[in-house]
């Protein structure tokens, strides 16, 4: 798939092509299904797809209905209306009723960069990842999206599978076997570690190759699946480079760098600078990229992220 | 319409006196619970129950049973002594509930109690995931029925309605919903507190079929569901006029009795008058 191809395409062809094999996919929309581009499964399977209209606490009750009748539900909404008005539904009778539904976030993060701050989603990760009994998984590009369909499916259990709406800097060139639960090494390096998720992965490889140039040797982690965290990966990245740096399209507040610090506080004290967007919100842009870079998540802000807590390490 | 030999209707009326004990019973010993809406579903709770339902106890998870949501949760005391005396588990365990080890919890938890088919006690879910229910049937082309029954104040919160509409967009005839229409809610009389009225128009104009029955006359509920299953193109709604706290004469109609357990006085009282002893 090519870097210019945006995730929600990725996706939406993906579960037509996974549709096709397990029947039991079925698929929810909440009036957005042009936009999640669920459409694609809408127009390939009518019989498959329903759509609630602009009511997402319901999309996610009929799809926790449609899971206890053994179907495996993706339901669709933007990320921000998906994990704040829904979210008591996705508390009570998702992960407490341990309903088996996938809830597709589109829009993530702020890739809605034209419709601004009501639709921008980055307290997502950190309200869904406080949910006993939830998963979250956050794909890097579109590539990584569409492969991640069929692990969503086929994984017992309530899933925040958030995704964006628009294209990320590939976050490699092949393909690599993924599996929920575990990170990826995609760089290695001695100096520090960079940890990143989503579309801020391959921006922290464009970090690496920046700080290589400066003599400074960095290691590269996708977490693609915030909860459950890697903690045996970040754990021994800490101790080999002693010094970390996460970025991530959320606010700084409880989202990636929330959950390495809670990892590293109870085993191993390494410096953490975050990169992520300031406790505060963000405003309308006219594309994802200047928008990212205008709210602290530009490639040089990982490079100086990770030179503060290089600097901190030697003193 | 099936007709209803008097000797049915008896013993149905037995055994919702019997759930209405229980019910007492289990908040009296346990000093928490839900008296009032317990007591005013006790007809409709026991239809469902030993008439109208296709269940199994000992296949709790067989695949066709017929679904019940009690989407009123707080009414667990009720569903509880039903599920008990059906076989789902032993009525000694009835006496546990609440404590620690138990597995019954305040509100009804589906990993936990056998029979339990969805949990509830967040207000206002059972509709919408009842049509995700029934949605998934007519995807696996099985003949299950699903019944959720709610509370009428309940109805004054909107994903009701959303999951109304997803109900009737899609045409669900398999989905009965109950609304135990006590008209007192925690806080007051439900006119007082947010009318709902004209409420059978309201489910009509939401695409629903509606029904009207006398909750506590145990005939017209049987007829009622029996009704219900002649619609074909829509799910049906069946308005149930009840008593909240039925039975217990100081208990009907007062709100206090939403949430608050009896003492020892009026526990000997609330179980003499439904033995019919007082």
């Amino acid at each position: 798939m090519g870097a210019n191809v945006s995730m929600r395409e990725g996706y939406g062809r993906a579960l037509v092509a996974y549709g096709e094999i397990n029947p039991d996919v079925v698929v929810l929309d909440a009036d957005t299904s042009g936009s999640t581009l669920s459409s694609y499964f809408a127009q390939r399977f009518p019989e498959r797809f329903f759509n609630v209209g602009i009511a997402e606490p319901a999309l996610v009750d009929v799809a926790v209905g449609l899971a206890l009748g053994g179907k495996i539900p993706f339901a669709n909404a933007f990320a921000a209306l998906m994990s704040l008005r829904a979210m008591e539904q996705i508390r009570t009778c998702v992960c407490y009723a341990r309903a088996n539904v996938k809830l597709a976030a589109g829009y993530a993060g702020v890739s809605d960069y034209k419709d601004g701050p009501t639709h921008h989603s980055i307290t997502d990760i950190a309200v869904m990842r406080a949910l006993p009994e939830m998963t979250v998984v956050v794909p890097a590009d579109a590539a990584e999206a569409a492969a991640f369909v069929s692990l969503v499916a086929e994984y017992e259990g309530p899933i925040y599978f958030r995704l964006s709406r628009g294209a990320a800097l590939p976050a490699r060139d092949g393909p690599v076997e993924l599996r929920i639960g575990e990170g990826l090494t995609l760089r290695e390096g001695g100096d520090v570690t960079l940890v990143a998720t989503g579309s801020m992965v391959g921006r922290s490889l464009a970090a690496a190759d920046l700080l290589s140039g400066r003599g400074i040797s960095a290691r590269v982690l996708e977490i693609h699946t915030i909860k459950p965290l890697d903690v045996a990966l970040i754990l021994s990245a800490a101790e080999a480079t002693g010094a970390i740096v996460t970025a991530e399209e959320h606010s700084v507040i409880g989202g990636l760098g929330g959950a390495v610090a809670e990892a590293l506080c109870s085993a191993y004290l390494a410096p953490l600078e975050r990169v992520g967007i300031d406790d505060r919100f963000t405003c309308t842009a006219p594309d994802s990229d200047t928008l990212m870079d205008a709210y602290g998540l530009a490639v040089e802000d990982i490079v100086a992220a990770a030179e503060r807590s290089l600097a901190r390490k030697r003193s | 319409m099936t007709f209803h030999p008097e000797s049915l209707i008896i013993s149905l009326e037995d055994r919702a006196r019997e759930l209405r004990l229980d019910s007492i019973e289990m908040i009296y010993r346990r000093q928490a619970g839900h008296p009032g809406g317990s007591l005013s579903a006790a007809e409709i709770v026991t239809a469902l129950f030993f008439h109208e339902m296709r269940l199994d106890p000992e296949r709790p998870d067989w695949p066709e049973r017929d679904r019940f949501i009690l989407s009123k949760g707080h009414a667990s005391a009720v569903l509880y002594a039903a599920l008990a005396r059906r076989g789902f588990f032993p009525i000694a365990e009835l006496r546990e509930w609440g404590e620690l080890a138990c597995h019954l919890q305040g509100h009804p938890d589906r990993l936990k109690t056998s029979g339990v088919a969805m949990t509830s006690g967040i207000l206002g879910h059972g509709i919408a995931i009842g049509a995700g229910l029934a949605l998934a049937a007519r995807l696996n082309q099985m003949r299950y029925r699903v019944y959720v029954l709610l509370g009428d104040g309940e109805c004054q919160g909107g994903v009701v309605w959303e999951g109304a509409m997803t109900a009737a967009q899609y045409r669900l005839s398999d989905l009965v919903g109950i609304v135990d229409l006590n008209n007192v809610q925690l806080d007051g009389p439900v006119h007082d507190i947010m009318p709902l009225e004209p409420f059978a128009d309201k489910w009509r104009a939401f695409g629903w079929a509606v029904l009207e029955v006398n909750g506590h006359d145990m005939r017209q509920v049987l007829d009622g569901f029996d009704a219900a299953r002649e619609v074909h193109d829509r799910p049906t709604v069946i308005l149930a006029r009840t008593t909240k706290g039925k039975g217990v004469s100081f208990m009907e109609n007062d709100a206090h009795w939403h949430g608050v357990p009896p003492n020892d006085a009026q526990y000997a009282q609330a179980m003499a008058e439904l033995r019919g002893e007082a």
